[in-house]
């Protein structure tokens, strides 16, 4: 019987010939990358008390989440996080300044491969489905018996494939079919399963933008999610849980916003009304890329953030900071109004670098807008795409870029 | 109490679906690494008085999809170590269930007790039986029993204790 992608790469890593759903298997770890919480996992490690990582080459650790370090608590965390990675071998190490948000990092370094198995104590790690890895998110005492052993078991998902085909219209991106997608599957609609995103519009989208429907898929719950890569096909005879055919012209109109409090709490942005925002967000694992900033950049160029309105601007990694520079969007968006925070998960957390007061409202690209997630609990996070946020900027309330810019020419 | 199969013990509190784990441990306080201290922020933002009201042993009771939302274990630490039994629910989201196996927090699954149960009433949870008693209510339903793999790190105390023994032996 053929198989999915997900059940090809579990297949090869616990080194069976087939799997099918719901069989446990235990699978060899080709790549294991932490954040932050990597001081977690490595109080964790020594409690376990082996003397050595079992592989120091296949460990990325990559500091993101409070970057620079905003306390010395998080000072204390990043100096023993050093201490471990020297005291290990661990090479794979982005410091301050070195890297960005780790899942840019990961990918701009070429360490992820097709057919990998990727674990990271970061949700978000499905990113990395957008390059062919079976790439999911662990808890970091999880990720302790991953250094100790380099394996860990897996339940092998059932697979739904998503079939998009349409032209995407003018200011519609991957984030709106996203939104769109999650908006009808619900948080929970892919939950314990494989994602395929496959067809003609998926086809013509950047890489970019394929990491961003991998990004998203896990806030319906999926644990991996996979965009099309040459020569890791599924079998034609693969058997999928669920087909979903969506042509992307037809079902996606205009731009989607998720509204507060949940992910799949979506909406034609048409059916908002007047949302005043006062702080504008651009950046994160989701949409802090460069085709982000360059759709912002067009968009804020020769005008200013609206006065009631806060704009910032978090490239996701160094190389997307400095392409950004040498491009002339950050002269661009610091023109307009706006403050470039340094490459990070920057307030997505609720960390630092831009918190919401109670009853404050946030327009952002980021993928989260749980209560309380961005900073007060009596504040309101509307999720939405780059351009979205940057025409809102402008306008001061939650705005269709058609509003502020004429169509871009070519959209993908 | 911890690696107990049958446990007894108070709902402390129900909860609506889709509970994800910012609300559950807020992200502010991921620098917190040691994970008994986890425990004074649970459910802070939305909920704190349920921090106060849980007893050892106490059940939370939540609808589908709980834990959903970041990897952070930090949200299961809070519910061990603020004294939570076990945390009932129709579905967990994935991350979540995992980091339960691992700490030695039963999650269970049942949508029969989780649509049947209220705070106050007192349960009894076979775990490897896949059965809920609600003592109160006088009435016992299904849940699904616990993989074998999970009883044997339940039984352990969790991943930690279960791989240095592991390891500890073998050397």
């Amino acid at each position: 019987m053929g198989m999915t992608i997900a059940e090809k790469i579990l297949a090869r890593a616990s080194g069976r010939t087939t799997v099918a759903p719901d069989e446990i298997v235990v699978a060899a770890v080709d790549l294991a990358m932490s954040h932050e919480n990597a001081d977690l996992v490595r109080k964790s490690f020594k409690e376990i008390g082996v003397p050595r990582v079992w592989d120091p080459e296949k460990i990325v650790i990559i500091l993101d989440h409070r970057v620079p370090a905003e306390s010395e608590k998080t000072a204390t965390t990043h100096k023993a996080i050093r201490e471990f990675v020297s005291e290990q071998g661990i090479r794979h190490f982005y410091d301050v300044g070195r890297g960005g948000i780790c899942h840019q990092v990961l990918a701009e370094n070429g360490h992820v491969k097709p057919g990998m198995v990727v674990v990271g104590t970061d949700s978000h790690t499905t990113t990395h489905g957008a390059f062919g890895a079976f790439a999911t998110g662990i808890g970091a005492t999880e990720m302790a018996g991953v250094w100790t052993e380099g394996k860990l078991w897996f339940k092998v998902p059932s697979t739904i494939r998503i079939l998009v085909d349409g032209e995407m219209r003018p200011w519609v991106s991957a984030k709106d079919l996203i939104l769109y997608i999650i908006g009808k599957l619900g948080a929970d609609g892919a939950d314990y399963r494989a994602v395929e995103f496959d067809g003609p519009a998926i086809r013509k989208m950047t890489v970019a933008s394929r990491m961003v429907l991998a990004n998203l898929a896990m806030e319906m719950g999926a644990k991996v999610a996979f965009t099309p890569v040459e020569g890791l096909e599924p079998d034609p005879d693969a058997r999928y849980e669920r087909v979903l055919e969506i042509d992307v012209e037809r079902n996606v109109v205009e731009p989607q916003v998720a509204c507060p409090h949940q992910v799949d709490n979506v909406k034609p942005l048409s059916a908002l009304g007047d949302v005043p925002v006062d702080q504008a967000v651009l950046g994160s694992c989701t949409n802090g890329r460069l085709e982000d900033l360059e759709l912002a950049a067009r968009i804020l160029a020769g005008r200013r953030v609206h006065a009631r309105t806060r704009l910032l601007i978090i490239p996701a990694s160094q190389k997307i900071y400095l392409d950004a520079i040498r491009l002339g969007y950050l002269a661009a968006f610091v023109e307009a109004g706006a403050m470039i925070n340094p490459p990070g998960c920057g307030p997505c957390v609720g960390v630092h670098q831009g918190i919401l007061a109670g009853g404050e409202t946030c327009i952002s690209s980021t993928n989260r807008n749980f209560i309380g997630r961005m900073g007060s609990k009596d504040s309101n996070v509307y999720l939405a795409s780059p351009a979205v946020v940057a025409a809102s900027a402008v306008a001061g309330r939650i705005a269709h870029p058609a509003e502020i810019l004429k169509p871009p020419e070519v959209t993908s | 109490m911890s690696g107990q199969l049958v446990l007894r013990g108070r709902v402390a509190a129900r909860l609506g679906d889709n509970i994800d784990t910012d609300l559950i441990y807020p992200g502010r306080y991921l620098n917190i690494t040691d994970r008994e201290k986890t425990a004074e922020h649970l459910f802070e933002l939305a909920w704190p008085e349920i921090r106060a009201r849980l007893a050892p042993g106490d059940f939370i009771v939540a609808g589908r999809n709980f834990g959903c939302g970041s990897s952070r274990e930090q949200a299961t630490a809070a519910l061990k170590y603020a004294g939570a039994g076990a945390v009932i629910a129709p579905s967990f989201a994935r991350i979540f269930y995992r980091n339960s196996i691992n700490l030695g927090l039963p999650a269970v699954v049942s949508p029969e007790a989780a649509a049947g149960a209220e705070a106050g009433d007192e349960l009894e949870i076979d775990l490897v039986a896949g059965r809920i008693r609600n003592i109160t209510r006088n009435l016992t339903v299904s849940a699904a029993p616990l993989d074998p793999r999970a009883v044997e790190l339940l039984q352990a105390g969790g991943l930690i204790p279960y791989l240095k023994k592991k390891y500890s032996s073998a050397a």
